[in-house]
């Protein structure tokens, strides 16, 4: 028994069909709809790497059923910024190489811009503590700090 | 449209999603699974390099980017080489029908080795196209010159361009190791801070991981693990599986069991409602008897790794003032942040494999080996995946979509969920260390070095058994653990050493090689004990190490490692007052004792209450010759030092006496932002030198700098890895208070 669930992905109307209400978000954005940003971690909301914003607020899309999103904007890291037109924090993420294998950026990414939207210009402790749930296994984090206050300085 | 470029394609620009296999025949790039025209082999240059009507370049690598920035680097180094721009290389990662087999990438050596083939490849390449241009047109050959790609005359005159000298055709050259190579002092490209290719994609959601690779009809598995490491299947029942919508079916192959899907949540709801019972398998050691166990294993064989002098009787002499330490290391694993993932198509008797395999001319003759298929019938594609950090569960993922796939005849993905990474990874063994030594009688010098190590053994291959070959039944490898007695030995000036391997006979787990595999342990003890020694010695630690010194490299590298770090001479402090104690402490390598030079300074700060241990800082010296990219080389030395400082104080795996427990974060926790050092950095730069490893040395300096810093802090010594509180604490208590 199938169901369809509207909801706004990167400011246009999607909607996704499914006989499982309780299909994690992750699974419906990248295997339903094409989404690459979120990426699949742990499925335990313990790592972050599938970090999106929902109403603007960051969450881990693996343990978010698809139900709850209905009716609300859903932002991935595709539509944070594009390649001709990014983000500050993607520029910066550029900018600083702030990257190894990257497959934690997308949540690094994600939870910094939601920091920056509450928080104009944070100190270091404050970055550090809003990552503190983003796991990154390279150890890119001295060139993530660099990058997320670069993101903003730029913003400021 | 062709596989290779159709590839490329959307890795750089997130095009096409799905990789059909309507593929047009070309030379450069075959039909999934047929055998191709282009060479592979590495003493061709058609094996590594073609040039085509554009005059645009293509790189074909053995060695894959897991990460660390070597696309970037092995474009840097063939551009210099040919005299072409940056743009117009393109690099082909680890696909056995077009890249030559350059070995795993392990150890360090995808610069040293596999770049330096390359750059030799893009040398003999020039010379020989400046020989034919000179004798076509009858001008000397030291008055050619190159730019971007066009050879041009000393009297200035149009000149011939790659693209019309090759244009596409074969170059028919046998690579040349005595080609004359472009003098580093004409450098534009290599040494230079280039952008890495890949990090715009990355960063914008545009890059395709292996984890994002779709075949048109693929259908997902998951695979569901015994109870217990050797545990048999005794029964299965798919009955409540077959009420999810999606579900395809199982696959059952002695104790390996899979379930398919039409979609990835389907496979894992039905993979959570298989029932099974398992047989009752016990066969782990008990955790808290693990190093009694290691102590007592079988030892299959005694390697001496370093021997000078006689140091049997050196420890004898009258007067002489024996000291000695042992050192444990826990068992890691490689935790990368992305489960392992593959897939795979079997289709008229050829297997096409993606993966994200540091190996993948490996893992087709380690496929056709467990499939009992020909080498030749199996293609492995290289897709970069999460970071592996060595041989994590990338090949197993592999082999569970090959089986899968050959059983079901359809494309199948594999996913590995964050309990397969942590529970059926191969590990990092444990490893115990015994290091002793005589210092003279008026205690002044050490006379007398020897450590044995006892470290699981070494098969034939260098390959890790297949997981899936393991619970099938199939064929498969032994498991090698790495070259871990490397840097047993000691790079000093001691008179007389003994540094000895004990290969045993059993390990607990599966074992692989995780980043610096053996070179960490090793050095971790050596370097502690170092510490140790100037200590009873009551001499300052980077004087001790520089009297023990005669490699002007090294000596250099530890003056300026002083000098970035403000060392200032210490004597052995006596435990500090208050509530947080800090201290710094001092390591050294000389990687495997040939290559490159690695110093740390860690700044520590321990929590006398809590026994917590926070590496403030690290200063870090290196010189590994001459540097093809300076912040792709930072970058590695940054992610070497939280890494391993992570390893050190927080990493261990739990077990109990049937399978690993740690099979999530919070159960295997790594460090955190709030904890993570900061870090500075001296490169040494020799152009002149050979290009030498960054992706580990620095990892195997960073144990011994913190322990020798928390000694340092509390007078306390830390000899057994992870140094979580709890330990600490209880060293504390234990230590008399002064």
């Amino acid at each position: 028994m199938s169901m369809r669930i509207s909801f706004q992905l990167n400011g246009k109307p999607a909607s996704i069909s499914t006989d499982d209400p309780q299909t994690p978000l992750l699974y419906a954005l990248r295997d339903g709809l094409g989404m690459r940003g979120p990426r699949f971690g742990c499925g335990l909301g313990q790592c972050g790497a599938c970090t999106v914003h929902l109403d603007d607020a960051a969450v881990r899309s693996c343990v978010i059923p698809v139900s709850a999103v209905a009716g609300r904007k859903v932002v991935t890291l595709e539509g944070l910024g594009t390649p001709t037109n990014p983000h500050p924090l993607q520029q910066a993420f550029m900018a600083e190489q702030a990257v190894q294998c990257g497959y934690c950026i997308n949540g690094m990414i994600m939870q910094a811009a939601a920091l920056l939207k509450a928080t104009r210009n944070p100190s270091e402790e404050q970055i550090r503590t809003a990552l503190a749930e983003n796991l990154c296994r390279c150890g890119t984090h001295v060139r993530i700090l660099r990058a997320v206050k670069r993101a903003a300085d730029m913003m400021a | 449209m062709v596989l290779n470029e159709s590839r490329r394609r959307f890795l750089k620009t997130g095009g096409a999603l799905v990789v059909t296999f309507a593929l047009s025949p070309t030379k450069a790039a075959p039909t999934v699974g047929a055998t191709t025209a282009k060479t592979v082999a590495t003493d061709e240059i058609d094996g590594f390099l073609a040039i085509d009507a554009r005059g645009r370049v293509t790189v074909y690598s053995g060695k894959v980017d897991l990460g660390t920035g070597l696309e970037t680097a092995l474009t840097q180094i063939a551009a210099e080489e040919l005299s072409v721009p940056l743009d117009r290389v393109t690099v082909i990662q680890g696909d056995t029908a077009l890249t030559p087999d350059q070995g795993i990438t392990w150890g360090s050596l995808s610069i040293q080795n596999g770049g330096m083939q390359i750059r030799q490849a893009a040398a003999t390449a020039r010379e020989a196209l400046l020989t034919q241009v000179a004798s076509a047109h009858g001008v000397a050959k030291e008055s050619l010159t190159i730019k971007d790609g066009v050879i041009t005359p000393g009297s200035g005159d149009k000149g011939w361009s790659y693209a019309e000298l090759v244009g596409g055709r074969d170059l028919h050259l046998k690579l040349d190791a005595k080609a004359r190579l472009k003098d580093p002092k004409d450098y534009t490209i290599v040494g230079q801070p280039v952008a890495r290719l890949d990090i715009p994609a990355k960063v914008t959601g545009r890059f395709t991981y292996m984890h994002d690779f779709k075949v048109t009809g693929m259908v997902h598995a998951r695979v569901i693990r015994p109870r217990g490491l050797k545990a048999g299947l005794l029964t299965w029942s798919d009955a409540k599986a077959r009420k999810i919508p999606g579900y395809l079916g199982a696959v059952r192959k002695e104790n390996f069991l899979a379930v398919l899907g039409r979609s990835e949540w389907a496979a894992i709801k039905a993979s959570r409602a298989v029932d099974t019972t398992w047989s009752d398998w016990q066969g782990l050691p008990e955790k808290a008897k693990l190093w009694e166990y290691v102590r007592g294993a079988e030892v299959v064989s005694v390697e001496d790794v370093q021997k000078v002098g006689n140091s049997a009787a050196a420890m004898q002499t009258a007067g002489a003032r024996t000291v000695s330490a042992s050192y444990d290391f826990a068992i890691h694993t490689h935790g990368s942040i992305g489960p392992s993932c593959a897939v795979a198509h079997y289709q008229n008797g050829k297997l096409t494999v993606w993966s994200a395999s540091q190996q993948t001319h490996l893992l087709r003759t380690q496929l056709s080996n467990m499939l009992g298929m020909q080498p030749a019938d199996v293609r492995c594609i290289y897709l970069e995946g999460a970071g592996c950090y060595g041989r994590n569960g990338h090949e197993d993922a592999a082999a569970d979509a090959a089986l899968l796939a050959k059983e079901t005849g359809r494309p199948v993905r594999v996913q590995w969920m964050r309990e397969d990474e942590h529970g059926w990874d191969p590990k990092g063994p444990p490893t115990l260390i015994d290091v002793r030594a005589a210092v003279d009688a008026a205690g002044n010098e050490v006379r007398a070095w020897e450590s044995q190590a006892f470290i699981p053994h070494k098969p034939k291959e260098s390959a890790v058994t297949l997981l899936a070959a393991e619970l099938a039944g199939l064929p498969r490898d032994e498991a090698f653990p790495g070259n871990i007695s490397q840097s047993l030995g000691i790079p000093y000036t001691v008179p007389n050493i003994r540094a000895t391997a004990r290969w045993l006979a059993e390990t607990p787990f599966r074992p692989s090689w995780i980043r610096a595999p053996g070179r960490m342990q090793n050095t971790f003890a050596n370097e502690s004990f170092v510490d140790e020694l100037a200590v009873t010695l009551g001499v300052d630690p980077l004087e001790f190490r520089l009297r023990h010194l005669d490699d002007q490299r090294g000596i250099e590298l530890l003056r300026r490692l002083a000098t970035l770090s403000a060392w200032t001479p210490r004597r052995p402090m006596a435990r500090q007052a208050g509530a947080v104690l800090k201290g710094r402490g001092l390591a050294y390598v000389k990687y495997e004792l040939y290559r490159t030079y690695v110093g740390a300074v860690a700044d520590v700060e321990v929590d006398g209450q809590s026994g917590k241990v926070t590496v403030k800082k690290f200063y870090v010296a290196h010189d590994c010759g001459q540097i093809i990219n300076p912040d792709g080389l930072r970058n590695q030395i940054e992610g070497n030092v939280v890494q391993t400082t992570s390893r050190t104080l927080l990493e261990e795996l739990q077990f109990d006496r049937s399978r690993v427990t740690s099979v999530d974060w919070a159960s295997y926790p790594i460090l955190k932002f709030p904890d993570v050092p900061d870090v500075a950095i001296d490169l040494i730069d020799r152009p002149n030198e050979k290009p030498w490893g960054a992706g580990e040395p620095t990892a195997a300096v960073v144990p011994a700098a913190i322990a020798n810093a928390i000694a340092g802090a509390t007078g306390v010594r830390l000899r057994s890895v992870p140094m979580t509180s709890e330990k600490v604490l209880a060293a504390l208590h234990a230590a008399p208070s002064s």
